[in-house]
């Protein structure tokens, strides 16, 4: 079964932003959500520690602080999220390579071209598999009542 | 002198399911030999073959990353949280 990954409208603009401010270098941050849910509630901006346009490293205090008020919501970091620069929004071997967790949403921000590509992918025993993305429009507690739309791709 | 081990998710399974446990130890470096010893299925994320920390792992004591601190070396004290999380990078 294909996962599909959702987030609100406030989390992809919050994602999105963050990646285009950073910049020349490629941005980064942590997406959290309830475990197995597949659904982001909360996006982490971090810093890339690497401050670099080839690779990122999320700065360890930022994900211990987004860890801990992750957990203070109930929820859990389910996934990590970074731009590439110039080059598809697709997982690099680095990224392959240096997946953390199996279980996560490892969602690649594109800013090759005019408008950013946004795409998500599980990492399993180096073997990627693309989830579908879909952005809720409206905040509420039924996924079911929110009108969903696909991104474009 | 016992911490708290905040333990991330894909060391759970490894550790009965715990999110967090608590370890006696006086350093950073024997309260994760205390933690390995317990939990075995845990040492290959956590440790290196020569006992030096994992390269892609992070550990905090409270609010500070031990890799700014004295590494293995760092003390803790009673009632210290031990946090340790998967260095997140890629390219």
């Amino acid at each position: 079964m294909s996962t599909v990954l959702k987030l609100s409208r406030e989390i992809y603009v919050q994602m999105v932003a963050h990646c285009i401010k950073g910049l020349p270098d490629e941005a980064c941050g942590l997406l959290a959500g309830d475990p197995g849910e597949a659904e982001v509630m909360r996006c982490y901006p971090t810093r890339n520690l690497a401050a670099s346009a080839r690779v990122y490293t999320v700065d360890p205090k930022d994900h211990l602080i987004a860890d801990r008020d992750a957990e203070r919501d109930g929820h859990e970091v389910i996934g990590v999220f970074h731009s590439h620069t110039h080059t598809d929004a697709y997982p690099s071997q680095t990224d392959v390579d240096q997946a953390p967790d199996p279980n996560w949403h490892y969602v690649l921000v594109s800013l090759r071209d005019t408008h950013p590509v946004v795409r998500s992918y599980s990492i399993v025993d180096g073997t990627i598999k693309e989830e579908s993305v879909v952005v809720l429009s409206a905040s509420g507690s039924d996924p079911q009542e929110r009108e969903a739309e696909r991104v474009p791709v | 002198m016992s911490v708290t081990v905040r333990l991330p998710t894909l060391l759970r399974p490894h550790a009965g399911g715990e999110a967090a446990v608590t370890v006696a130890g006086s350093t950073i470096g024997e309260v994760l030999n205390e933690l390995v010893q317990r939990y075995p299925g845990v040492t290959a994320q956590v440790l290196n073959d020569d006992g030096t920390l994992h390269k892609f792992v992070n550990v905090y004591v409270n609010d500070d990353d031990v890799r700014y601190l004295s590494l293995l070396e760092t003390p803790v004290k009673d009632g210290d949280e031990v946090s340790i999380l998967p260095a997140v990078a890629g390219g």
